[in-house]
Parts: structure tokens; sequence; C-alpha cells
């Protein structure tokens, strides 16, 4: 079970431990649900390094795929993420970055009312 | 065909009768939707359902009808908030053995024109999934799910 854990892990890291790759998450964000030809247009990267790219991504569940006829449409899936939020940020950080922003709420509130 | 707006996927190491008692479970539900959150319905092609909060006069915060209901395998839900019903929209649950794991894929479509439900749940679906993936592999959906609707 842990190692099925790591094995997972890993390949999120992994995956997200490249430029290229986060580029083409950002371009799934913008646009979800585009096809390998679409993701290559206006990108520096050559056809097959795109499909290398999304191959890995794939793989790491960090985008998902369905079969529209014959053209394989590219979504942006955030739920591995989410799982890294709550492991390494939501567990540790979350009563603090609460405290921020309340600190934050009570200061605007404040200066409004002077105002 | 219009292309479908959202799709997430998660895999899962649990049976896929175990997956769809997690959805269509109200005591299961619950203990990862977030907020108490829970589906209420016969679960036959046709019938109504609803999300609903918890205590002795629940609320609705979603409803529909069940599209299509293949136990342990697909279903299918129309989608609304019960304020706006005219905001439609078609919620997919695919189930499917992976492995030693079970795929679940859930696909968000069919939005009317200018919906303003893609964004109300676009936020809150990897919440939903990732919590549903924790209950059934440890027993205990995430604390986080729960602090928000």
């Amino acid at each position: 079970m842990v190692a099925y854990y790591v094995q997972q892990m890993d390949a999120v890291f992994k995956a997200l431990a490249d430029t290229s790759r986060r580029k083409l998450l950002d371009r799934l964000y913008e646009t979800n649900g585009q096809t390998l030809t679409e993701l290559c247009e206006n990108l520096d990267m050559t056809r097959q390094a795109v499909t290398k790219h999304l191959r890995l991504l794939e793989k790491a569940n960090l985008v998902a795929t369905v079969w529209r006829g014959r053209e394989k449409l590219h979504y942006l899936n955030p739920v591995p993420l989410h799982e890294i939020y709550e492991r390494w940020i939501g567990k540790y950080d979350r009563p603090r970055l609460q405290a921020l922003s309340d600190l934050k709420k009570s200061l605007e509130t404040t200066k409004e009312e002077k105002e | 065909m219009e292309k479908p707006k959202l799709v997430y996927t998660t895999y899962i190491r649990t049976t896929p009768e175990k997956l769809w008692a997690a959805i269509t479970e109200p005591e299961f539900t619950r203990q990862y939707w977030g907020g108490g959150m829970a589906n209420i319905s016969d679960w036959k092609q046709g019938s109504p359902w609803r999300h609903v909060t918890r205590g002795d006069q629940p609320e609705t915060y979603i409803t529909g009808q069940v599209l299509e209901c293949v136990p342990a395998k697909r279903l299918v839900l129309s989608w609304a908030d019960p304020d706006d019903l005219a905001d439609k929209s078609r919620v997919i649950f695919e189930i499917e053995p992976f492995r030693e794991m079970v795929c679940l894929t859930v696909t968000h479509d069919d939005f009317t024109a200018g919906s303003t439900m893609v964004g109300k749940v676009s936020g809150g679906w990897p919440r939903v999934l990732s919590s549903l993936k924790s209950f059934l592999e440890t027993g205990k959906g995430l604390d986080v799910a729960c602090d928000h609707k």
C-alpha cells in the first residue's frame, strides 16, 4: 500500500518537474479538451516532444483523455494536485493561511470604515 | 457533438461495487463529500435524485433525474440548482476495473449557454474525488473537503 502511494506521488512530482509539461497544463487550464494538434499550435516544441510529454502527464493522471470519433481530447485533471495540496499544504498551513486571510480581511475592513 | 466541458479521472484501490456504494448510499457519501452532503434516490432510470444536506429538514442543493443507471458501471444524472432549473447540465460517472484498481471518470457536460454551473463545480469536483479516493482507501475522507460546501 505504501509503495503504491509513493509510486503515484513520484509520477506526479516527476511530471510537474518540467517547464514544458507545466506549460502544457497551463494551456489546458486556459482551454480544456484540446487535441494534440491544437496543443502544438504556437509552441516551440515538436509534435513528437508534445506527444512524449502528454504521455507522461497521462501516466501521472494529470491529464485525462476522451476519444471523440478519431480525435483524442486532453483535459486537465487536477485531482492528483488536490492530493498534493492536502498532503503538503493543507494539513500544515491551513491554520496559518487562515490567520493571514483573517488579518487581511480585518485590516481591509478597518481601512474601508475609516474612509 | 459538443465536446465535454469537464473530465476528471481518479484511480482508486477498491472494487467497482464499493465505489458504486460510495456514490449512491447516503451513509457513505456523507463521510467524504464535504458538508455531510448526500445523494438521495432509488437510482432507477427516470427517478428523481437530490443532493442534500444532513439533518431532519435536509436542504436540496442540486436536483435532477437519473438518466441511466447500470450499477457498479455507469450512472448518468441531470444536474441543476433547484432555484435555477433552466441551468441544467449532465454528470456521468463511469466505473472501470483497471489492474487491481478501479478507474472512475466523471464527466460534467451539456451545460446551457451562459451557465454559471461550470464555475461553481470546477473547483469542487477535484476536492470531492480526492476525498472519495481517500475515503475508500483509508476509511476516512479528507477534512478539507468538509470545510467547504
